[in-house]
């Protein structure tokens, strides 16, 4: 290279820093390449066209993406949008999205479930929306739409980090057909665990039938925790996590395992179906065939498991068949926060990369997939509960089960402490439930779970007995 | 190899290499191995020693707490439980299994050539050449408690092999995934062994046991441990079996590997994970000492 | 090499009264050969049944049986947008880490098998105990750290340098056994000619190594083809992602197994390899030890 060029380059190059310098010096609140002309966005979310939530990823792909380019470009910013899927098992994906954000790497708008915010937040991987994007975020229409609970699922220490995308409720499900034969109501809504027990006792007579399936073990993971242990812990009053402690052998937990005890230990479970590697799908297909009385399971069974039109265990007559009721308190005013019923919730939620090139113009982004119109878009159809009231209403109208949620379900639901070791207390919490299903007496399995609680959270001085 | 050298490929130099030439024959392997394999390796020896995790506040300040994974590793029930179960898979479907299964069909195969020949070791290999993913489905298909392959041949439907019998099942799966290797490797070191040899002992009376004692076994004990030893090395830290019982029901089948990806990914906890890892490499050194001492033993009655 | 062999088969024709019982010794040991070869069959062929099966199925299911023949999910399979190419990128994974596994280590174990390199066994065998952890789950910070250092994060190449890099120490292991084996002489006399060493390496040496190549070269495709975690963690966009994680894509909207899906993806995922060992193994033969006989 001659001298000439390098000299020009050098000229050239410290123009340019003087005049970066100054751009920054002047406004440094504003969030960098707010006024680029030319920008590239990348969205990554657990979803795959051809696999996994593959509505969701066609909605991106085909809807968002050219939806927004078109509204940059009328802008006049040329913008380049590109969709990162992933469609495989939680746990990888979410070992992904971190070791990315850990890099500084990753995508700009990025989905995960909301209860990993709090250990990515402690982790450092991802910081207020606010800071990220600007005051803008403040003034987004959407918060008004999603009820301050739903918004929970998005924050962690009062902070907001990103936009839930929805949330579900967890209920009773029951064969009104086997409940006829076994002499029990069409209309069945137990207000105390003993009504389920005795209903399972009738339903015992019933022959091929198993009478209740409530999840047990660690076959099932996290549909164990949150179907099964969970509710009936807060039917019993307890909370997993409550004022910097969490719960060890307590009344509660005693309670919750001698339930399980008292279905499994009496013949009113299948315990080898907690077993198995695939037993959740059995536990579809079984209660799709009849062979199920009662099954304690989320909203996703009814709008995607026994769906007549698009199920995976599609029951042709679900809206005659299938009954759901809410979860009971062990006894009328038992259960946390003084409830006669309760249930468990969660959901997904999008958040920003802190080191998004483009923050603000991720934000647009984020905003317009959740905006009202996207939000409807992305349902394509199909009926489920999101964050926003407003497409609720809507489209939850005709739904008599989707809006029994709404109205019923979610107003006494609870939900999970977002931090980074309740993944293994959910573990200790599912194999406390596999003792007490294969005859270990409740207090016994209390004990030992409380061992090892003590083991993960670092000392029994964070755990309540 | 130590003590007694080899008749053979021991010669300093044969073919005129030189010091210099030989290392740059080595440089391209070793460069490749430092980056891609001591430095990760011994930065995952680093965080064993650390409270490490990937995400949580252990993930922003990670601290160093020196031999405290260590001990909690040993004194923790869940590891050494795992230890133990390792320790039977690899008994039972390596040097029993594999080895065992793998010789008795090296030897029945030993003087054909036909097509019979061809076909078994096809099938031998073609198990172990397909894919983890692709071969853990097929045996979830044949052991499935209500559908399974198995049960409908054997006429015992509902028998749950994954549930009652997770250690037998997963020692089964991996003696038949791996057989091949040492089928091969024992075909190749019958074959050194001289027919005339095996005819005199025959003419003089002895059985296919005594055959087999005094003069096949003499001859190929060395490749006998050689062979054990790498695959005891690979089936201790075989991770398949994963794909099959995850580790279930309730950790009974959970061997080492198995257990350190729980911990690692689904706890999250890499610090701890890597102390496991450590520990793991540790023990796998005195399995290879264990059968070099036998190899270098043998060596010298040879 | 005695010519008792030659006679052995014609002892059996010819009755005479003491060797009665030894000949029925010899014809039940037969018998007993070909039963135990017929269950070794048996045991390896059954789990393949469905793989056989399953993919021609209208409506596949866990039992491996007699299917409603249709070449439907074939269709279907197409139909998924990363099915094929993941195919593609598997073989070029495979076939770069091969490639690079079986010269480097081919280089380095005939160095070592030939010089007397202090220490090398210690070398050796450390290298192969380290090699096990690499392969680990709890290696996957280091490596994604190293890559992400490297800029070899989303790059096919990264993942082929990572997975050689676990994968040599085995191979050397192998392959310096291989030319342990090989006697020395011809080198030697190639080397009174006056032949370079590489020459000796690529006219005397790999030719007669040749079947123990192809083994560590079939034996790093094998592990390379399986590998999921590598290219998971490293590779953006399922459109170079190799077939090991587009398997694990393949769910229904729900995220159940698609049956229809899995097992004829599964079929083929495992063509290839399964054509490629036969390939291999009826040119160069097919050997994990031994050279030349003694």
């Amino acid at each position: 290279m001659s001298a000439k060029p390098r000299h020009a380059l050098g000229v050239l190059a410290a123009f340019t820093a003087v005049a970066l310098a100054a751009t920054a010096c002047g406004d440094s609140s504003e969030p960098a390449g707010k006024d680029a002309k030319n920008i590239t966005l990348t969205i990554a979310a657990n979803s795959i066209v051809g696999g996994k939530n593959s509505a969701g990823a066609e909605w991106i792909e085909k809807w968002v993406i050219p939806r927004f380019v078109e509204a940059q470009k009328a802008k006049g910013v040329t913008a380049k949008v590109t969709f990162v899927p992933s469609g495989v098992d939680d746990e990888q994906y979410k070992t992904k999205i971190a070791l990315d954000l850990r890099s500084k790497g990753g995508a700009d708008v990025i989905a995960l479930d909301g209860i990993w915010v709090g250990e990515f937040v402690q982790a450092g991987y991802l910081k207020p929306l606010s800071d990220v994007a600007g005051g803008e975020v403040d003034s987004w229409e959407g918060w008004s739409q999603i009820p301050e609970t739903v918004q929970g699922l998005g924050s962690f220490e009062g902070k907001r980090y990103g936009i839930p995308l929805g949330t579900d409720g967890r209920v009773l499900y029951y064969n009104k057909k086997l409940f006829a034969q076994a002499g029990l109501p069409a209309e069945w809504q137990p207000t105390s665990w003993q009504e389920i027990l005795d209903a399972g006792a009738k339903l015992k007579t019933l022959p091929g039938v198993t009478p209740i399936q409530i999840n047990a073990g660690t076959a099932m993971g996290e549909a164990t925790t949150m179907q099964g242990a969970l509710p009936l812990l807060a039917g019993a009053g307890g909370e997993i996590y409550a004022d910097g402690k969490w719960a060890g052998a307590t009344q509660p937990v005693k309670d919750m395992l001698d339930f399980y005890a008292k279905v499994y230990g009496g013949g009113l479970g299948d315990p080898k179906l907690q077993q198995e590697a695939k037993g959740r799908d059995k536990s579809f297909a079984e209660f799709a065939a009849g062979k199920i009385g009662i099954l304690a399971e989320g909203d996703y069974f009814w709008r995607s498991v026994v769906n007549p039109t698009s199920g995976i265990a599609k029951m042709a007559d679900r809206d005659t068949t299938v009954g759901y009721a809410l979860i009971p308190a062990k006894q009328p005013g038992a259960g946390i926060r003084g409830q006669d019923f309760v249930s468990m919730s969660g959901g997904g939620v999008r958040v920003l990369n802190p080191h998004s090139k483009f923050p603000s113009q991720a934000w647009e982004l984020l905003s317009f997939m959740h905006s009202a119109e996207g939000v409807k878009a992305e349902l394509a159809g199909e009926k489920r509960i999101t964050a926003r009231t407003d497409v609720n209403k809507e489209v939850l109208a005709g739904d008599p089960m989707l809006s029994f949620i709404t109205e019923k379900v979610l107003p006494v639901t609870a939900y999970r402490p977002p931090l980074a070791v309740y993944p293994q207390v959910s573990v200790a919490l599912q194999e406390a439930t596999a003792a007490a299903a294969s005859g270990t007496s409740a207090d016994q399995a209390a004990a030992a779970y409380q061992k090892k609680v003590e083991g993960i959270v670092g000392g029994p001085g964070n755990v309540t007995s | 190899m130590k003590g007694r050298r080899r008749a053979t490929g021991a010669a300093p130099d044969a073919a005129g290499l030189g010091r210099a030439r030989a290392t740059g024959f080595l440089v391209p392997g070793m460069v490749l191995i430092l980056l891609f394999l001591v430095v990760p390796a011994a930065w995952t020896i680093y965080l064993g020693v650390t409270n490490y995790r990937l995400t949580g506040l252990a993930a922003a300040n990670p601290e160093v707490v020196g031999l405290d994974n260590y001990t909690r590793a040993l004194t923790d029930e869940r590891f050494r439980s795992s230890l133990v179960l390792t320790l039977q898979f690899v008994l039972g479907s390596a040097v029993i299994g594999q080895a065992g299964l793998g010789f008795a069909i090296a030897y029945a195969l030993r003087d054909r050539r036909g097509p019979l020949r061809r076909l078994v070791e096809g099938f031998v290999l073609l198990s172990w050449i397909l894919p983890s993913s692709v071969v853990a489905f097929l045996w979830i298909a044949l052991l499935d408690r209500d559908g399974g392959t198995l049960n409908a041949l054997l006429g015992i439907p509902g028998t749950a092999w994954l549930l009652d019998h997770p250690m037998l099942s997963i020692i089964v799966f991996n003696t038949w995934r791996g057989t091949a290797f040492s089928m091969m490797l024992y075909a190749a070191a019958l074959e050194n062994v001289p027919r005339s040899h095996l005819e005199t002992a025959r003419l003089a009376g002895a059985g296919t046991w005594q055959q087999l004692r005094d003069v096949v076994f003499p001859r190929i004990r060395g490749h006998v441990l050689t062979n054990l030893l790498l695959i005891s090395l690979w089936t201790f830290n075989d991770f398949a079996p994963f794909l099959i019982t995850a580790g279930g029901p309730e950790q009974r089948s959970e061997i080492l590997p198995v257990y350190v990806y729980k911990v690692a990914l689904s706890g999250g906890e890499l610090g701890f994970g890597a102390a496991i890892s450590f520990v793991m490499l540790l023990i796998n050194l005195v399995i290879a000492l264990v059968y070099l001492r036998m190899l270098g033993r043998r060596k010298e009655t040879a | 090499m005695s010519t008792a062999t030659r006679t052995a088969p014609a002892r059996t024709d010819r009755p005479a009264p003491g060797t009665a019982p030894v000949a029925v010794r010899h014809v039940l040991s037969r018998i007993g050969r070909y039963v135990f070869l017929c269950a070794v069959l048996g045991f390896f062929a059954l789990p393949l049944l469905w793989l056989a099966t399953a993919p021609f199925d209208e409506t596949p299911t866990i039992t491996a049986s007699l299917p409603r023949f249709t070449l439907d999910n074939f269709r279907a399979l197409l139909d998924n947008p990363y099915a094929l190419s993941s195919l593609l990128n598997s073989v070029y994974l495979a076939a770069g880490t091969a490639v690079l596994v079986v010269t480097f280590a081919a280089l380095a174990a005939y160095a070592l098998s030939r010089v007397r390199v202090p220490g090398r066994d210690a070398l050796l065998y450390g290298l192969l105990l380290l090699s096990s952890i690499v392969t680990g789950t709890a290696t996957m910070v280091p490596l994604f750290e190293l890559a992400f250092r490297l800029n070899l994060i989303d790059s096919r190449l990264g993942v082929i340098l990572i997975l050689s890099g676990g994968l040599l120490p085995a191979a050397i292991f192998i392959l310096k056994d291989f030319m342990d084996a090989t006697p020395t002489s011809y080198e030697e006399s190639a080397r009174v000619f006056g032949a370079s060493p590489l020459q000796i390496m690529r006219h005397i040496v790999v030719p007669v190594v040749r079947p123990g190549l192809a083994t560590v070269g079939v034996w790093a495709v094998a592990n390379v083809w399986g590998n999921f975690l590598v290219p998971f963690l490293l590779l953006r966009g399922p459109e170079k992602a190799p077939a090991a994680v587009i398997m694990y894509t393949l769910y229904t909207e729900g995220g159940q197994a698609d049956l229809r899906l899995l097992s004829t993806f599964s079929l083929l995922y495992s063509l290839p390899v399964a054509l490629m060992f036969v390939f291999v193994s009826s040119r160069y033969g097919f050997r994990f030890h031994g050279g030349i006989k003694r």
